[in-house]
Order: structure tokens, then sequence, then C-alpha cells
């Protein structure tokens, strides 16, 4: 009873979109999705985010249906879609290397999807004119993308998107072909775009700082699993696995091998009271490189081997025992390669992984 | 400096080059507009006579073959409709053959092509005569559809395309598939367009071996009407001069199909993008 009570209110409140167990094997068997499922509810921005490999791209390419789903199903607006025809699906889709139409100017290429919509010729002419204008891309649509640079290619990409008023955006990596500066600028304005449309968008990106700054929610998969889904906030203060916990945040987080008795952690000959009274044999102690405090009257004391210096902040490399670590401080402290340093790792900041599945504690 | 020396080198080598092929043609040329008495007498000529309107009008006009069935225009236009209707056919059959090899899911398409490709090794003149008995059992001897047909599809074509539509990027047809396209439209828009420059260099290749073809239609034709240029060519008898100005006319179709589809044809035997 309560089950199905459970049941038919899920059914009421349905997400806008929802992958449920959606598995996908290649015919070479290779697993590259397993038994995912998501929901995500109109108008918000979600990342997928893992390295390359993981199948973000093929989870994103069969909700585009450009990928046939091996088993699950998912659901967009209410109805099934594992069936229906990509170009029914009613979604649009930035390719990493844009995709455009070599042979047709900027803005065929913009209203080849309205044409085949059969909407009237005034029509799309006005909504080519409103997105180009949108993306500043106003004067270009005359130009074959041959004659166009990254950065305005790119944003054709966007405008044929967005010129269709999709249910949804999906990203596949647009960014990763454009230089760093612009890549920053780009990633701001698919933002704001987002925001001022409200259409409901995913992203897909192996760069963590993107899914950081664009994700209303992050979605960390590896090896064709969810990790862990969050709020960026979430993801980054509270990793459920060690895996996100390395892969989200940089530098990257610190991990130390080390056994936990009665709530103190040993690393190699440096202890670490973590104030409670856990007790873990084979155990991962991560803190991130800024949390780590340098102090003259720290605790532990350790030799910096190799100093980076990135303007405001700079990066000390050192070791515990034979294990490497990292930290993160100002750059106003004077410390130099070779130099001592005293340090203390508080025990709120710390994140306890159990090694033999690699999951929080 | 030794930029201009390297490129009056260059320049050198490339005009001898170009000697060699004009000169010929040109004292083809100027001994075609002397009369026949004129070079049997002189022989070979370098500088231009004034028979020139009166032999060419005198060859395009008169009636020859055995049976005097036959002008050269009419050969001209034999050649023509023969050339150009292999030209197009093997264009349009590789295109699509391509297109359902690359873009369908087609079990075995690679070896559908390669037992294709294979066909390159049977030649027409190795299968002349199951290519004539299907032919006249179809009733096609004498016929344009006759000679036409046995030559129109075209292995190398479709491979030029097959490797052309393969070098296409996925993402470009799953762009087109989200933008509402079908598999007809795509060939059309897409593929169609982005080939302009392969069609040109395949239909000019597959012109000028259509126009060049000699034994097939000398098997193919009992009726004089049906000759082509390269036919008469063989068998055309005349004077001297009228064969010399039969020969520098034979040459202009493909010169005239060159020139107009040129740029065309350059951009499509060195394709990229």
């Amino acid at each position: 009873m309560v089950y199905q009570r459970i049941n038919s209110n899920r059914k009421i409140k349905m997400s806008f979109l929802e992958l449920q167990n959606i598995t996908k094997i290649y015919p070479n068997g290779t697993k590259a999705v397993n038994e995912t499922s998501l929901n995500i509810e109109n108008g918000e921005f979600v990342v997928f985010v893992g390295p390359s490999g993981c199948g973000k791209s093929t989870l994103l390419r069969m909700i585009a249906g450009l990928e046939d789903i091996t088993n699950g199903e998912i659901s967009l607006d209410g109805n099934v879609i594992n069936n229906i025809d990509p170009s029914e699906r009613d979604v649009a889709m930035v390719f990493q290397n844009y995709a455009l139409y070599p042979h047709m100017s900027v803005f065929n290429n913009m209203a080849y999807g309205l044409k085949n919509r059969g909407i009237s010729k005034e029509e799309i002419n006005n909504k080519v004119n409103d997105v180009a204008k949108l993306l500043e891309i106003d004067q270009l649509l005359t130009r074959k993308p041959s004659m166009l640079s990254g950065g305005q290619r790119q944003r054709v990409a966007m405008g044929r998107a967005i010129v269709r008023n999709p249910k949804i955006f999906l990203f596949d990596e647009p960014l990763s072909n454009l230089d760093a500066k612009l890549r920053n600028q780009m990633r701001l304005e698919i933002k704001r775009l987002q925001r001022q449309m409200g259409v409901t968008s995913i992203f897909v990106t192996h760069d963590q700082t993107e899914a950081m700054t664009l994700g209303d929610r992050i979605v960390v998969i590896n090896n064709g699993v969810v990790e862990q889904v969050g709020t960026p906030k979430e993801i980054y203060s509270k990793p459920n696995t060690k895996f996100v916990a390395e892969f989200i945040g940089s530098p990257q987080m610190n991990l130390f091998n080390c056994i936990i008795e009665n709530g103190i952690a040993h690393i190699a000959d440096m202890r670490i009271n973590l104030n409670n009274s856990t007790n873990i044999d084979d155990a991962s102690l991560g803190i991130r490189p800024d949390d780590i405090l340098i102090s003259d009257n720290g605790q532990h004391t350790c030799v910096a081997n190799l100093v980076e210096y990135l303007g405001s902040d700079m990066i000390i490399y050192s070791k515990i025992g034979d294990q490497e670590f990292s930290c993160k401080l100002s750059s106003k402290i004077n410390l130099n390669a070779g130099d001592t340093f005293k340090f203390d790792i508080s025990s709120t900041l710390v994140h306890l992984f159990d090694n033999t599945n690699g999951s929080r504690v | 400096m030794t930029k201009y020396i390297s490129s009056t080198i260059n320049h050198f080598i490339l005009s001898i080059g170009l000697l060699f092929m004009i000169v010929p043609i040109w004292i083809i040329f100027a001994s075609s507009t002397h009369s026949s008495l004129f070079i049997n007498t002189n022989g070979l000529q370098f500088f231009l006579g004034d028979n020139f309107i009166e032999n060419y009008s005198r060859v395009l006009f008169k009636q020859s073959g055995f049976f005097n069935e036959i002008t050269a225009l009419k050969m001209f236009f034999n050649s023509f409709v023969m050339a150009t209707g292999i030209a197009t056919l093997s264009v349009v059959t590789s295109l699509m053959a391509a297109y359902g090899l690359v873009y369908f899911k087609v079990k075995y398409a690679t070896v559908i092509f390669w037992l294709i490709f294979i066909t390159l090794l049977v030649p027409l003149e190795l299968r002349i005569m199951p290519s004539y008995i299907v032919m006249s059992k179809l009733n096609l001897v004498n016929t344009f559809a006759g000679l036409i047909l046995p030559i129109s599809a075209s292995a190398i074509a479709t491979f030029f395309f097959r490797q052309f539509y393969k070098s296409i990027p996925d993402e470009l047809l799953e762009a087109a598939k989200l933008d509402g396209t079908n598999s007809l439209r795509f060939f059309i828009d897409f593929l169609i367009p982005l080939s302009k420059t392969m069609i040109a260099a395949v239909f000019i290749f597959m012109f000028v071996f259509g126009y060049n073809q000699y034994f097939w239609p000398l098997i193919m034709t009992t009726s004089e009407q049906y000759w082509t240029v390269v036919m008469g060519l063989k068998t055309m008898y005349g004077s001297i001069s009228d064969r010399f100005a039969f020969v520098i006319m034979s040459m202009i179709p493909p010169v005239i199909i060159i020139i107009f589809l040129q740029k065309l044809f350059i951009q499509g035997i060195f394709q990229n993008k």
C-alpha cells in the first residue's frame, strides 16, 4: 500500500526529463553506461562531468536519440522517448566541433531546422534575425562557416540550437576547441543565455572548472556509473566517493592512505586526531590543499620539496612518509623550496573514505 | 635572386612540355587549312593556309561512311549524347551507391563495395560478348540506350564518392538529424552540394571515357546512323586535309567540357574540404 502511494505520487510529480536505469552496451560488449537513473527538472542547468571515456557523452547522445538505448527508459515532458526519432524529440545539440553545415551560409545554418519544420519564410527570417542579434552574429549571416573564427562558429552553433526553441539544449563539450580566454567568455555567455531563456540544459564536459561554474547541479560520472549528483557546493564540500573527491577541485584533494584507530589517523609517523571513535584498517584521509593551515605553531612539520608560484597563490609540494601532498597558500608567505614549514590539519576539514569501496565514511 | 632563377627554370621546363604537346596539334591544324593536293605535294605544313572554311564545312556536312548515311555533324551529336549519357548516369548511380554503402546500415557493406570494386578488373572489352547478348535480347542494338547502359555504372566513381562520404564527419549527419532531416533530404541538401566538385571531376572523367569509346559502339551499331566521332576517325575516308580537320574538331567537345568545369574539376581532384 505504502509502496503504491509513493509510486503514484511519483508519477504525478514526474520530472521534466527522467532517466530510469539507463544502460548502454555497445555491440563489441563495452558497457558505456550502467544502470543510470537521473531526474532533471524543467529549466535546470545540469552538467555531466567525468574523465574522457566515462560514458557522459554516450548518455547525452542517448537523450538526443543519436545512440540506441540498450536498457532502461528515458522520458521527456511526460512521454517516453526511447523509440522516438531524434528529429521528433525536440532537442537541440551543440557539438564539440560545432558541426556547422559547411556549404550553407550562417543564416541557412540557423534556418535549416526551422525550414524542415515547415515554418513560414517570414517567421524564419524574424527568428533567425532575433537570435543572431542576441548572439551578436547578425553581421555574419551571409558568410559561410569556413570564413568564421572559432568563437564565431561556436556562436552560430549555439544560435542554431536556440533558434529552434527546443525543450532541451544538449551541449557536448562545446568549449573544448576554444582558447582559454574565449572559453571563459563563452562560459559566462552560455550561463547568461540559459538563465535568460530558462531552457533545460545538459552540458557535458571533462573540465571540472566548467562544471562547477556552469551547473545548477553536477552529475559526476565515472566508468559509466553516476558517482554523485548535487549542487556544485555539495559536491565540493561533501564528495560522496574518493573519485569525486579527487576529480572535483583544483589543485586536487590530497588523499593519504592511513589506518584509523579509535579516531586517530596514522599517516606514516604522523597522527591526526579526528575527534571521533572510528576504526578503519584501510582508509583514505582527504584534505583540500587550501584547507591545510600553515602556521608557525602548527603541530606537524614538513619540508617543502617544490614551490610553485601562481601570482596571488603558491602551491607547496611536500611529503608525509612516502605520500606526496600539496598545499595552497597565499604567496605573501615567504617560503622557498627546501624550507621546513609547520601546519595543522583540522578534523572538521578532512574527508574520510573507506578504501575497500571508495565511499565516504 | 635564387627564387627568380628557379622560377625561370620551372617556366622553361613547363614551356618545353607545352611545346611538345601543342606543336603536333598545331601542325595538324595548320595542315588542315590547306588543300589536300598541296599537302600531298609539299608535306605537313606549319603555317596556316586559306582553305579553312572550305575544308571544315565540307567535312562537317559531307555524307560519309560506307553507305554515305552519316555526316560528321551527326557523329558529333551521337558522341555527345553517348558521352553525356554515360557521364550523367555514372555520376547518379555512383553517388547513390556510395550513399547507400556509407550511410545505411547495410550488412556486409564493405564486402559489397569490394565486389563493386573488383568489377574494375573486368573491363568492357572482356565482357563484350555477354554485354552484347544482353543488349540485343533487350532489343537495344542500334539505340543510344544500348550504347550508354553497359558502361554507365562506374566502380571507380563509386570508390571516389565513398571515400569522400567517409571523410564527412558523423556530426554533420547527427546535427542534420536533430534539425529534422530525413535520409532523402540529407542526400539532397547535404551530400549533393558537398560533393559538387567531386561530381564535376567524375563527370569530366566519365565524359572523356564515354567520348573515347571505340570498340563498344563498333560492336553495338550496325547502322551508320549511330556512328560516333571516334569510329568516324578510324573509318572516315576522304582526303588528308579532311581527316586532319576532323581530328581537330574531334578534340573540341572534351575541351569545352573541361573549360566549363575546370575550376570545380581541379578542386575536386585535390579535394580535402
